[in-house]
């Protein structure tokens, strides 16, 4: 039971007149884990996200979010009991002050831990007078967070939760990240900033134009991803580097570049066996990683 | 201590924290009764997912290097093995030592050695690891 992933996805797809936004989405997001949900602008993670809230009607397919359909009201509302969501425009009501927002959510909540509260609000160092509407873009983040992490959720869905803070604002998201996940609280955020989500994720999906590309561990990521640039006595025949795990190979004149996903060490055993004079394998970054899978599509 | 995970190299971030503990104890940084941090207070000093801790902790217990306690952290456990370990890097970085000598005698530059150690390290050791 306690295995069970925290979000599940059967050909999930949303089309906004003749636009696919998302085509057939098959995702599942294990409990207990940090998930980055990865991908360029527009490539469908917003959309994603809002039909796993009920926010957006799927065109077809289905899924559950904590175990509750996604597009069953009655089920919805049990599932955002226990799921708290930082949207990316962070809406909150510019004519209240911090205390009064914070007053306000409380008031929703039965889970709601006021002894947390108070520690964030100081850690924060959020100004609890100052009207919401004149607070800095991280302020705003803070708030949001403050408001998802009051509470204690079973899962934490962040949309773009980075995006425009600086690195003080960034690293202070990161470690609220960590210790949510440390009180056993599952976490699934987007973003398309690399740096961040090599560190703190535990598990990556790539979604590009609505289509999941990467669905791997970042431990199965760093281990198995690599670069071979090799150099032969004469222009190599790029067929015979045609195998699995290797996912683009560049040719120019006696040098070969291949970019494999796993396998490596069929491609070095493959060079010697043609004499190659050197071969260099380095790991790829996430980043680029990123790029190539992006690009490949 | 201090620990230092690198993100981008190609190594999975729990292998380099047990690598940099095992150093640590290896050094004499960390002795035998050390208390290290707990997986919640490292996590967010190093900002890494805490399940990345939890992973580095238990292999290192499965090893015999730590000893978790419900509740009260991670303690290093030095055995004899762990002793013999540190003789042993020792008597490694001596013959390491002789082998760039070797090779800078014969005309390498530091550069092509670094290279030519790094391509065997990063593959050698996965197929080592697979048997």
């Amino acid at each position: 039971m306690t295995d069970e992933p925290v979000i599940v996805t059967r050909g999930l797809a949303k089309s906004y007149g003749g636009a696919h936004a998302v085509r057939g989405l098959n995702l599942s997001v294990g409990r207990h884990r940090i998930t980055a949900f990865l991908g360029r602008n527009g490539a469908g993670k917003s959309t994603t996200i809002k039909m796993l809230l009920g926010l957006v009607r799927p065109t077809a397919g289905s899924g559950t979010v904590l175990g509750k359909e996604i597009t069953d009201a009655v089920q919805n509302r049990e599932m955002r009991r226990r799921v708290a969501y930082v949207a990316e425009d962070k809406s909150l009501y510019g004519y209240m002050t911090v205390a009064q927002t914070i007053a306000f959510a409380r008031s929703f909540y039965s889970d709601w831990r006021i002894a947390m509260e108070k520690k964030l609000l100081l850690d924060s160092e959020l100004p609890a007078n100052r009207k919401v509407r004149s607070l800095s873009k991280g302020m705003r983040t803070k708030l949001a967070l403050l408001l998802a992490f009051a509470r204690r959720p079973d899962l934490l869905i962040l949309d773009e939760p980075s995006e425009g803070l600086d690195p003080v604002g960034i690293e202070y998201l990161l470690r609220m990240l960590t210790s949510c996940s440390a009180e056993g609280v599952s976490v699934f955020f987007s973003s398309h900033q690399i740096a961040e989500v090599e560190r703190v994720a535990d598990h990556i999906c790539i979604l590009e134009k609505g289509c999941l590309l990467v669905d791997a561990s970042v431990d199965q990521l760093r281990e198995s991803y690599r670069r071979v640039d090799m150099v032969f006595p004469a222009p190599p025949p790029e067929h015979e580097f045609r195998i699995s795990g290797v996912e683009r190979i560049k040719t120019a004149g006696n040098q070969m570049s291949v970019f494999a996903s796993s396998n490596a060490e069929a491609v070095v055993e493959r060079a010697h066996d043609l004499s190659a004079v050197s071969i260099e394998v380095a790991p790829v970054g996430l980043r680029d990683v990123f790029l190539e899978t992006v690009r490949e599509n | 201590m201090f620990f230092k995970l690198n993100p981008t190299t190609g190594h999975p971030l729990y292998l380099q924290l047990m690598q940099q503990i095992r150093h640590a104890v290896e050094t004499g940084a960390l002795q035998d009764g050390s208390q290290l941090p707990g997986i919640r207070t490292l996590a967010e000093e190093l900002v890494v997912s805490p399940n990345t801790i939890a992973k580095a902790y238990s292999e290192l217990e499965h090893e015999g290097l730590l000893e978790l306690r419900q509740g009260s952290g991670a303690f290093v456990c030095v055995k004899r093995r762990t002793r013999f370990l540190t003789d042993s890097v020792h008597v490694a970085r001596r013959r390491i030592r002789d082998l760039i000598e070797r090779l800078r005698d014969e005309g390498l530059l530091d550069e092509e050695i670094r290279r030519a150690f790094e391509a065997e390290l990063l593959f050698p050791a996965e197929i080592v690891r697979k048997r």
